[in-house]
């Protein structure tokens, strides 16, 4: 984000030095609680590529087949097996409730208050709606005899890691519904408006905190990009 | 302009919100992109093009996602090097994880298959 103090700086590739170099705050124009947001979001990274990188060594070092996603994660339309579509569903609902964040964070900035808070409520419920989805997903696999040690359907590697790597998005969706919910309240009642002081803080709220509340919901999006890539369609 | 001068006047906040299109249209596109990585199941493409779609599918929406929706394509470049250096480290474990996991299942296949 642009600001008017920052239009003399160096641009592109001779800001780096200059802004690291400067002496003082290295991330300009930036908010120190979404730079902090982010530095959270890249440790995040590391967690579940560390997830996913085990899974990938799992299934790679198994001398057992492993299951077929695409049939195990079938669900039934009309009596037909469809391939994937509760998982495709998933995505549609992770995707739109990506986009009405999207659109919350700039009605914030415009300080549309009723918009703003609408279009959090609604990231909100395409939350939740996830979440119980992952549930439904979770109790029919679960009803189906698959367990972290063993699984009917191939190599026993595959409940754990179906269980830890959905298992910890889905904690990550859930707490990130809790604060949608949160700041609806908090940007309805206008405390971004009038600057009042947040619960744990001293500072005046700020419109700021709806980008980076939506700097995580993104980023929980992002994580189900490669869950959906490696786990559900590789 | 005239918009964003007069929302710079108030020296806290930023002064930048993007037009509501370059929104719709990348949401848009993650729709269809998300559509088409589905697509890469429906048909039970197999082997190399199978890999190949999926990837390049993902890295097309995580890209899309973190330029535009997380903001990161009008961010300095200070931030943005700071954020995207560290995959490289992530990338070497994935080089050497595969290493790994050629050794063990060679490993098992000799004791647990050929060894009977």
């Amino acid at each position: 984000m642009s600001d008017s103090s920052l239009e003399n700086l160096p641009k592109g590739w001779k800001g780096v030095p200059s802004d690291l170099g400067s002496d003082q705050t290295a991330f300009k124009g930036v908010q120190w609680g979404k730079a902090m947001m982010w530095i959270f979001l890249l440790s995040d990274t590391f967690i579940f590529s560390c997830f996913l990188i085990s899974y990938m060594k799992g299934r790679a070092s198994t001398v057992v087949d492993w299951p077929n996603t695409s049939e195990v994660f079938s669900l039934d339309f009309m009596g037909v097996p469809v391939p994937l579509l509760l998982i495709a569903i998933m995505t549609f609902v992770l995707i739109t409730s990506s986009g009405t964040m999207a659109l919350a964070v700039k009605y914030g900035y415009e300080k549309n208050k009723k918009m703003c808070g609408w279009f959090i409520f609604a990231t909100a419920i395409g939350g939740l709606t996830f979440v119980g989805m992952q549930a439904y997903e979770w109790s029919k696999l679960i009803h189906e005899g698959v367990r972290p040690w063993s699984n009917p359907f191939g190599a026993g590697q595959f409940g754990s890691y179906f269980f830890m790597i959905t298992g910890f998005h889905g904690t990550h969706v859930s707490i990130g519904v809790i604060f949608l919910f949160i700041f609806a309240r908090k940007v309805f009642r206008g405390d971004f408006d009038t600057g009042k002081r947040g619960f744990f803080t001293t500072m005046k709220s700020d419109y700021v905190s709806i980008e980076i509340l939506g700097l995580y919901w993104h980023f929980v999006d992002l994580v189900w990009v490669f869950i959906f890539a490696f786990f559900y369609l590789w | 302009m005239d918009q964003n001068s007069e929302i710079s006047k108030d020296k806290q906040k930023p002064a930048t919100t993007h037009k509501i299109g370059i929104y719709l249209w990348i949401w848009g596109l993650l729709f269809v992109l998300s559509f088409f990585s589905y697509m890469v199941d429906w048909y039970q493409f197999q082997g190399l093009l199978r890999w190949s779609l999926i990837l390049f599918f993902m890295f097309l929406k995580a890209g899309l996602i973190m330029a535009f929706f997380m903001h990161l394509f009008w961010e300095r470049y200070t931030l943005v090097n700071v954020l995207l250096w560290p995959m490289t480290a992530i990338a070497c474990f994935v080089g050497l994880m595969v290493a790994e996991g050629k050794y063990t299942v060679f490993t098992r296949l000799i004791y647990f298959v050929l060894g009977e």
